[in-house]
Parts: C-alpha cells; structure tokens; sequence
C-alpha cells in the first residue's frame, strides 16, 4: 500500500466513524446467524431468570456487601473458581460446536457453521480455555490455599487482590460481549502478525482480542507480583524456604513466571495494538514492519505460560499424593529443585513454537534440545509421585483418582511432546492435529485433571463439606474416556498429515476419525455434566457430608489445621513451625489448640474500589473496539481520578476485637468436642 | 514509613549524579546517529548497546537504590533473575531474528521486483 492510499485510508477510517456512537449501529448484532440468535435467546432467558432469581431472594446487596467488594483472599479465591467454571462451560460449549461441525464436515456434509464464524470459534475456544480458564482456576488455588498454608491471614495487598481478580473478569466480560455485539477475532488464539493487523483483520473482533486480554493481563501481572510478596514475606515463623510445602514453591515459581512474562505480552499486545490504533508499523509487511518478530515475542511470553498452569498443578498433585498414601512425599528436595529448574528452562524453548518459520539449523537445534532437557525435571517429578505411592497405604478417593489418570495421560502427552521437539519430526508435524492432540493431552490431562483433583480436595476446606464421590467418580471416568476417545483419533489424523483450524474437507476418509473425537467430546460433555450434579448433590446432602474437624482427609500442611470454612481471619495465632509437613508434626506431636487468652488481630477492610475501576476498565475496553473516543477518554480519566481519589482512604483497617475472636473459636470449640463424642 | 525508610530513599546529590549520568548516557548515542560519527555501523551499535545497559546499572542503583544489603539480598537476588531473563530474552531475539532475517527475507530488488509488477 502506498503512502497516499493510506493517508486516504486514515482520512477514511476517521470521517466513517460517528462522532457520538462510533462504528455501533443496528447492523452489528450478528441475529441473521442463526446458531448466534438461539444463543441469544437461551443465555438471555437463562441471564433473566438468574438475574430475577437474585433480585427476587434480595441477594444483591449480599453479593456485593459480602463477595464482589471482599478483599479476603478466601473469598476472591472462590470467586476465581466460579469465573473459570461459568467460562469454561462457555469455552467446551465452543469445543462442541468444533467437534460436531469436523464430524459433519468430514463425513461429506458442510457442516452448520461458515468458515467465518468457525474461524472466530476456534479463536475463542482458544482465548478462553487459557486465559479465562485455566488462569482464573490456577489463580482461584493459589489465592485460596496458598496464604493458608504459609500460615498468613491475607496476601501482602488485599485490596491489589480485589482489582486484580476484577480485571480477569473485565476481560471475561468483553470477550462475551463480543458475541453478540460484533463479532470475535479470527486469527487464532494468538493473533499471528500480518493477518492480525488492520490490513487483513479490519473488523472489532481484533479489538475486542487486545483489549480483553490488554486489562486481563494487568489484572494477572498485579496479581503474580501480589503473591510473589506474599510468599517472600509472610510466611509463618520458623517457615524457611525449604520447610515451605511443595505447592507454595510452586506458586512462588509461576507468580515469578507471571511477574518476568506478561509484562511481554502487554508490550507485544501494545505494538499490535499501536499498528492497529495509530497507524505503526511494526508488524507489518511492508514498511519496515517485521511480522516474525511477532511470532517471537508472544512466544517468548506463551511458552513460559503454559508452565504458569502446569506448575501449580505439579504443585496440587504434590499436596495430594503425600496426604492420600499416608507418607511424606519422596524427594521433597528434588521436588523443590525441578520446579526451580523448569522456571528457568522455560524460558530457553519458546523457538519450538516456529521451527518451521526458516531460522537455521544451529538455532532450531538449540532449541530443540533445551525443550527435551526440559523433560527430565518432569520425569523426576513423575517419579517422585511414584516413590511416594510406592508402599504406601493409598486411599482410592476421588482426587486419587484424578492424579492417577493424570500420571498416565500426562507421561503420554509429554513423550509426544518430546517428539515434537525434534526439528525434522516438527516439519512433519507443525500445524497439524497432532499438535493439537500433544497439547490437549497436556493440558487435559494435566491442569484439568489438577484442577478436578484440588476442588475436591479442597472443597471441604472452602465450604464445611466434602464433595459426594459417586458423582465425582462418574465424572472423572467420563472425563478419562472422554479425553482418549477425542484425543487418540487426532493423533492419528495428524500423523496422516491434516491440519489444524480446517473447516471444510473434500475427502471423506477421516469420517470415522472425526466421529470418534465428537464422542469423546460428548463424554466429556457428560464428564461437566457429572461435575456440575456432583456439587448439586453435595450442596442438597451437606449436612451428612459435614466436616467438624478441619482436617477430613488427614491432611499434612497448616490449611487443615484451622476450621472449615476457616474464620475471616485464618489463624487466631499465627502458627509456629519447625518441620516440612507442619501440621503433621503439630498432630504427632499432640499440639493442643488455644482456647483463651486471644489478642485483637489486625485486618484490612473490605472496598468497592476494585469492582468500579474495573468496571470503568470495561467500559474503556469496549469504547476503544468501538472507536466512541470521547467514552473511552472519559472512563480512562473516571478510573484515574477513582483510583487516585482511592489512595486518600486511609481508613482501610481495623482491629477484630478478641472478644469476637473468642466467640469464633469458642464455636469451634464446641464443633470439636460434637464431633468427638 | 519508618519500615520504607530502611531501603534509604538516596540524597539530592545522588538523585542529580544519576539523572546526569543518565543525560550523558543517553546524549552519547543520539549523538552518534545524528552526527553520523562512526563509519563502522556493527561498533556504533554496540556502543548503543553498552550505553543503554550502562543506564539501566546507572538507574538502579541511584534511583532503585538496589544494593547487596538491602532486605537480607532479596533484592539483588530478584535482580539477578531478572537480568538473567532479560539477557536470554534480548541476546535470544537477537540471535533468532538475525538468523530469520537471513533466511527469510527477500532481499530489497526482490520487493520492488513484486512492487511494480503490472
């Protein structure tokens, strides 16, 4: 494009845009696609009667009063959790709609979806699944357990904690926006340069891509250095680094991987976003612009991310193994150095994203080989699981369960991992359904599997009740089948050489394959379904599930060593420890709890600042996708001047009088001697 | 504010000595460019390069005030991480672009071959 035919373009792209709406108008909601309109209406009849349902129970002013303006770490931790569910219905409901489309398209037919809103379904079945998913679980964990386990009574910056939690779900919400007001982005969950930039993607969805994830991605780096400090420094007296369990290292090394790469992602967002807002070029083809620098930089922020969600999986695995075998987990210390070494060779493997891209031999086999040495601190924590079960007495619950199906799952995706690494086999194998399938394999068998395994296992500490197991086991096995049958067959189309993101097929060869991977998916759906019952269930009988005693697995670190649901306040004495495995030490050694002689305990208050400037945020977001500049100027300058004004509140704490301290713990007091009788 | 002032918040003289050394730091390299001083392009770049490095020492220590004693050496301990990651991302990309750039690239008569085909 030549210099006046973009200058034109500029002059084109400003006078087309009304100055009060922006580029909205009535054309925008995407109703004449028909799949589009029906989900519409069912999430607004279902929105509707949520909405009514709360209104109707009166429980706004719960809602807000006790959860939305929390700053217990508890409580911004569930909320976590519930964000990563409610999206992950959305992104499987992507994934099906992929499954069934291949399945139809392979056997001969066209399939329901056009290649433009499949594009845009791959795109946010990607987005989502990582960013609003699998994120917001890996957070919920380690909000929730981690300040309990190091014996803390919140994270460094509670009210940091709120806003962060806050823009994760602004940019949730401009990403649902996105599907009924506009459209979505279709360049793939990492919108590869030149295709993501205005030449080639004119349309809002590239918008609505970098603006959710540009505030998410703040949100996330607060967050990561939020926890990073809590660890550093809050720890309980006598914890040094190596008494400190095993998934608090963990999440001291994921927030560590959060703090060093998501600052890239916003920079490298920021430029695609400059390229598209203010007319650079740094991505793209012509006029200096470099679209493979793209590629290597969100790599260089996308690989380490994917240890950001395995990591403190590694980590819930390593609570759960030791607890349900009854020993100490094997090679505490070893343990502690692979997740130390997996941080830092992390960072050494983002090229075997692009082997394929053309740098030279030398460089493809540096990175080659860095990602398969990456494979021998895993193992060692494989077999560090294994020499902790190995003789012990294992007690077949459901999170054993979870962990078992990981180890094999997980070894499986990982040798194919290792196989990927390999520069002429990546030739082979870049793009293709194989890929797809390594990485499923991966992060299903892995962090979803984790993530199964740590909400049942903490869930009595979080509610006061253990999940109900037969449902939890219906579930898990679906999921297991599930995962194998939608899997497997991808691995084999890989290996007959199809390609990923393809939404039309002329042969009908790869019928049965594809067949296959929609039954998968359709247990897997069973698999959600089971989950989703399983906590019904649980919630209808809680009172027989009742747990009185804090500790209803026979746990081993200091988050089962307070009541469940731990008081707002975690710890009425900050606990002492002396060994690795705190709380197995203070049962062994008959640690009697205090029942008097409470003190005031200092703690932050609760505040509304979070949930509006993350609002405003949102509002920013989807007026820059727009293009309304004067909404976006105004609510950019209302979140500074709330932000600011916030900084004059010096009334944020208070003293817990030990009066109320005493009643808490005399009720637990009593708790403990029911449950003994 | 009596548990911030431990890390030591610098005196005026230290806050001027780092902004100065910072100006001159970054004149030097404007002034490479813009005076077109070097002949040899690889040596002005690197003299760039260790002047930008040379800033970021220069920033951290007068105005991080980041020194081996401060909070029991968490911070250098942080630092060295970070620069640790840094070098791997920078001397990385490099490394990575330059080879891209070799074997990728077309070479600028090819462009314009493209340009101005009919």
């Amino acid at each position: 494009m030549s210099l006046s035919n973009e200058a034109a373009d500029g002059i084109a792209r400003a006078t087309g845009v009304d100055p009060i709406f922006g580029k909205l108008s009535w054309g925008v909601f995407p109703f004449y696609e028909p799949i589009i309109l029906y989900t519409f209406i069912v999430v607004a009849i279902g929105g509707g009667a949520v909405v009514g349902a709360l209104t109707y129970f009166r429980l706004w002013g719960y809602l807000w009063k006790e959860w939305f303006t929390s700053i217990d770490h508890k409580k911004i931790g569930i909320m976590y959790m519930v964000l990563g569910l409610v999206m992950l219905l959305r992104g499987f409901a992507d994934a099906l709609m992929m499954r069934g489309h291949q399945a139809i398209a392979a056997s001969g037919g066209e399939g329901f979806l056009n290649a433009h809103h499949y594009d845009q379904i791959f795109t946010a079945h990607g987005v989502i699944m990582i960013f609003f998913v699998a994120m917001p679980f890996v957070t919920g964990f380690m909000n929730y357990v981690m300040p309990l386990q190091i014996g803390a009574r919140d994270v460094a910056f509670p009210f940091l904690n709120n806003l962060s939690f806050w823009l994760t779900v602004s940019g949730a919400v401009l990403i649902m926006m996105s599907l009924f007001i506009g459209e979505f982005s279709t360049a793939g969950w990492l919108a590869y340069a030149p295709f993501s930039g205005l030449d080639y993607s004119p349309s809002v969805g590239m918008d609505y891509y970098l603006w959710s994830l540009n505030i998410a991605g703040i949100g996330t780096t607060l967050s990561g250095i939020n926890l990073v400090v809590t660890i550093v420094k809050m720890r309980a007296p006598g914890m040094t680094l190596m008494k400190m369990p095993v998934f608090t290292w963990t999440a001291l090394c994921t927030n560590i991987l959060i703090v060093a790469t998501f600052p890239v992602l916003t920079a490298t967002l920021a430029l695609l976003t400059a390229d598209r807002y203010l007319g650079t070029h740094f991505f793209t083809n012509d006029l200096g612009g470099n679209p493979m620098m793209y590629v290597n930089l969100i790599w260089i922020w996308g690989h380490p991310e994917v240890y950001i969600l395995i990591l403190p999986i590694f980590g819930i695995f390593s609570e759960i193994v030791p607890t349900f075998t009854g020993k100490r987990l094997f090679g505490y210390t070893s343990m502690v150095y692979a997740t130390c070494v997996i941080m830092i060779l992390s960072y050494l493997v983002w090229l075997h994203h692009f082997f394929t891209m053309g740098a030279g031999a030398n460089v493809n086999a540096f990175f080659g080989i860095t990602t398969m040495v990456i494979s021998i601190p895993t193992g060692a924590k494989i077999f560090n699981w294994l020499f902790t079960m190995y003789k012990g007495r294992i007690r077949f619950e459901t999170p054993m369960l979870w962990v078992m199906g990981f180890m094999l799952t997980f070894v499986l995706g990982g040798m194919t991992g290792v196989l990927l690494a390999v520069p002429p086999a990546d030739y082979v194998l870049h793009n293709s359904l194989f890929l797809i399938a390594h990485f499923h394999n991966v992060i299903i068998g892995g962090v979803v599997f984790g993530i199964f395994a740590g909400i049942i296992y903490w869930w009595p500490k979080a509610f006061g009740f253990k999940l109900e197991p037969f449902w939890g086991k219906v579930s898990f096995w679906c999921w297991l089948i599930g995962f194998y049958l939608a899997f497997m067959p991808l691995y084999v189309l890989g290996l007959m050489g199809v390609t990923r993101r393809l939404s039309q097929f002329e042969d009908t060869f790869y019928s049965i394959y594809f067949v296959i991977a929609l039954f998968g998916a359709l247990f897997i759906a069973a698999g959600i379904g089971a989950f989703l019952v399983q906590i019904y269930v649980s919630i209808r009988r809680r009172d027989e599930l009742r747990d009185t005693t804090g500790d209803p697995w026979g746990g081993r670190t200091l988050e089962w060593s307070t009541s469940s649901p731990p008081p707002y306040y975690n710890f009425a004495f900050t606990p002492r420890v002396h060994e690795l495995d705190a709380f197995t030490q203070m049962k062994r050694e008959g640690f009697v709890r205090p029942t008097e002689g409470f003190v005031p305990i200092h703690m932050p208050r609760y505040t509304a600042t979070g949930v509006v400037m993350a609002g405003l945020l949102t509002v920013m977001g989807f007026a820059l996708v727009w293009h309304i500049w004067w909404l976006a100027a105004v609510s950019f300058a209302a979140t500074l001047v709330y932000g600011i004004g916030h900084t004059f509140n010096y009334d944020r704490d208070y003293y817990v009088p030990a009066d109320e301290v005493k009643d808490i713990e005399d009720q637990r007091t009593q708790a403990l001697a029911g449950a003994a009788e | 504010m009596s548990d911030h002032a431990k890390g030591g918040h610098g005196t005026f003289k230290s806050y001027v000595v780092g902004f100065l050394l910072s100006v001159v730091l970054t004149l030097i390299p404007f002034w490479i460019v813009l005076g077109d001083v070097m002949d040899n392009t690889a040596w002005a770049v690197a003299i760039i390069f260790a002047m930008g490095a040379t800033q970021m020492m220069v920033h951290i220590h007068y105005f991080l005030h980041v020194s081996l004693k401060v909070e029991a050496g968490w911070q250098v301990m942080s630092m060295g991480l970070t620069i640790l990651l840094l070098v791997i991302v920078m001397a990385g990309s490099i490394w990575v672009m330059f080879n891209l750039d070799e074997n990728m690239m077309p070479a600028h008569e090819q462009i314009e071959r493209v340009r101005n085909l009919p």
